[in-house]
């Protein structure tokens, strides 16, 4: 039954900063990705959730090796992309493509959209000129745009239809997975819902594999199959998406969720809901122990001294906690069934 | 509810001239703000929700902008005073939090400094002792830990969080009757914002300020206000309480909205009930409705949908700006899939 396109293995990323006057040597490491470990099946969709900081984006970046990791390995169907030479990575990287957050900064201004969308085909030399046009043709209007439009410039684009013509230049190698990293932060709400039917569409008809990267766990749990969710740099809490929102036991996965404003008056009053005193602490110098006993309302002292693994603790999924709640949450959802005021 | 309201706004126009043309940004929006209330406007970019709110406190100024209407708090004329009476009714009567809390801070000044700033403008012969005693409750009722020695840091010191705290105690110094807030979450993590909502809830209950909370967001909408108003293309399309809103919207675009929203209750997947297209230009609005061409029930050729502006009208417990008739809209709307 594991069919995995995508095998993440003890994944490290330090970004060393400051630099000593003497030596040029940097003087702190900031721990972006700190040991995470994760496997992605063959059409399914992983959703990463965190806060800024949390190292989500960077963790995203690595799966491509758009940045070199400090350690561990990334395995794109059975392959080790991370120590996969130059020819090498040529040949792996169409299969992973990436949909960004800003369709506006990641669209070249000069460039129309048949040459925004061509251009990795003419990298990768798929075709010759006509056939290339008429596969942009053809994938603006798998995405839902007019093709008459293929000569226009993305200014002349609204910002959701700017997204899509992201997606379609993510189509345009036909890959195997899709990172998508906030793909509908930046949109209007009425927006982001046709974005998101896009990608489940094409999820259908092309058997697509998404890491599906976002701060906003709602979004996350319309599209995503599993979720992990990520703390200063490690994961806290995975398991599938039922895993993690109704039998959540990470005390950070259960205030994020009871932090989220529910969209209906009855139901999101009065319910209780805990809310996290103080900010995330830096990554540059996390607290020992278990990162998030700072802001954590069960901590003990054991926590300051021994970092949690991250294994099942018989809640039936992984959970990197020492003292998890292990509560069943009433009626199996943490939002709905709390008491109605 | 009093019946004279704290604030009326009636029939309020804003708009800018611009290179490419008239934008008018906000058309004939009236609504009322009665004391102590909670009264939520949503919308999409562009609807003209943050210019309504930057009007309120006459913050659009320079040649190139008109503004009509009338803006009554307390039965006064906003629009009729001078730039120095109005000065004077800016933070005491009527007071703002915007968005983004680094920029709304002077990063020269230190937080102590700048509350006491907004305090002095209005109680100019406050001695020094009374104003650092109002400047110490006031960071310590937002929040903000050990406010005796936080006072002395300056923004960058701050978290995200704690600076929109410091921006909300410089609005609150001089407890005014009405508290316009901008957006004020949706530059922080959702941990963060969970912790300012409940202190603007907080604040609203102890002081009974009235606040106008602008957001795009339902989720915030839904948890903390009364009373909402929905804005579309610089007009107010819906208004209604926050119950009736959810769950009985009388305009399509609402009714859109709400399906926009993959609300944690929806247990599953399925695909969301987009609203196609994308909002409007304001500079080449669509004739008649501006939500004409995204609307799903549109009357179709030569029917007022595209020749007329709907305006306001009573359907249900709401007021809405839709041609279609209210029954008929009804038995639309129940055809949806919730």
């Amino acid at each position: 039954m594991t069919d995995a396109i995508i095998e993440a293995i003890d994944l490290v990323k330090h970004f060393p900063t400051g630099k000593s006057p003497l030596l040029h040597r940097p003087t702190a490491l900031v721990r972006a990705v700190d040991g995470v470990s994760f496997t992605l099946e063959r059409g399914r969709t992983l959703g990463i959730v965190g806060e800024s900081g949390c190292g989500k984006s960077t963790l995203g970046r690595l799966l491509g090796r758009l940045i070199e990791p400090t350690s561990g390995r990334v395995l794109l169907g059975g392959e080790d992309v991370t120590a996969a030479t130059r020819s090498d990575l040529r040949r792996l990287r169409p299969r992973i493509q990436y949909v960004f957050q800003d369709p506006y900064s990641c669209l070249n201004p000069r460039h129309s959209v048949a040459e925004s969308i061509a251009t990795p085909m003419r990298i990768h030399r798929l075709y010759d000129r006509s056939t290339e046009q008429e596969k942009v043709r053809e994938l603006m209007k798998r995405v839902g745009l007019n093709p008459e439009h293929i000569n226009r410039f993305p200014h002349e684009f609204s910002g959701g239809q700017r997204q899509r013509i992201g997606v379609a230049r993510a189509l345009a190698l036909s890959p195997e997975v899709i990172v998508a990293d906030e793909p509908v932060s930046a949109l209007d709400v009425s927006v982001q819902a046709q974005i998101l039917n896009l990608l489940e569409e094409l999820q259908a008809s092309l058997g697509l594999s998404y890491v599906f990267i976002a701060h906003d766990l709602g979004v996350v749990r319309h599209i995503a199959d599993d979720v992990a969710v990520m703390y200063l740099g490690k994961v806290v809490e995975t398991g599938t998406a039922a895993d993690v929102y109704e039998r959540a036991s990470h005390p950070y996965t259960r205030a994020l969720l009871s932090a989220i404003p529910v969209a209906n008056p009855r139901t999101g009053r009065g319910r209780q809901r805990t809310v996290l005193t103080g900010d995330v602490p830096s990554p540059l110098n996390p607290p020992s122990g278990c990162r998030f006993r700072t802001r954590c309302p069960r901590a003990q002292d054991h926590c300051a001294v021994e970092e949690p693994a991250l294994v099942d603790r018989g809640q039936g999924h992984p959970v990197a906690c020492h003292f998890p709640e292990d509560d069943i949450l009433l009626g199996g959802d943490p939002v709905v069934a709390r008491p109605i005021r | 509810m009093t019946d004279t309201p704290l604030l009326r706004v009636s029939d309020l126009c804003v708009s800018f001239r611009t290179p490419d043309g008239v934008v008018r940004a906000v058309d004939s929006v009236s609504f009322d703000v009665h004391a102590g209330e909670t009264v939520g406007i949503v919308g999409e970019s562009g609807s003209g929700k943050s210019v309504t709110a930057n009007a309120l406190m006459r913050l659009n100024f320079g040649a190139q902008v008109s503004t009509t209407g009338s803006i009554l708090l307390d039965g006064v004329d906003l629009g009729s005073l001078s730039e120095e009476e109005m000065r004077l009714r800016r933070g005491r009567d009527i007071a703002m939090v915007f968005q983004d809390p680094l920029s709304a801070l002077n990063p020269f000044y230190s937080v102590g400094d700048q509350v006491a700033e907004a305090y002095r403008v209005h109680h100019p012969k406050a001695r020094r002792p009374e104003v650092r005693d109002v400047v110490v409750e006031s960071l310590g009722r937002v929040g903000i830990p050990e406010p005796i020695k936080r006072m002395q840091s300056f923004p960058h010191e701050f978290s995200g969080g704690m600076r929109q705290r410091i921006v909300i105690a410089m609005a609150l110094v001089n407890s005014p009757r009405l508290l316009i807030a901008d957006e004020p979450t949706t530059a922080l993590d959702v941990t963060v914002q969970a912790q300012i909502l409940e202190l603007i809830q907080r604040i609203q209950q102890e002081s009974g300020t009235a606040v106008l909370l602008i957001t795009h967001d339902l989720g915030v909408i839904a948890e903390t206000t009364e009373r909402v108003i929905v804005m579309y293309g610089g007009r107010v399309v819906e208004e209604a309480s926050v119950e009736s809103v959810f769950e009985q919207p009388t305009h399509p675009y609402t009714l859109g909205l709400l399906g926009s929203v993959r609300s944690l209750d929806l247990a599953g997947r399925g695909s969301l009930r987009a609203i196609p297209g994308s909002p409007p230009s304001l500079i080449h609005l669509p004739t008649g409705c501006a939500f004409r061409p995204r609307c799903r029930f549109e009357l179709g050729e030569g029917s007022p949908c595209g020749t007329t502006v709907p305006t306001l009208s009573v359907a249900g417990h709401s007021r809405s700006a839709c041609h279609l008739d209210v029954t008929e809209r009804e038995r639309l709307i129940a055809g949806v899939d919730g």
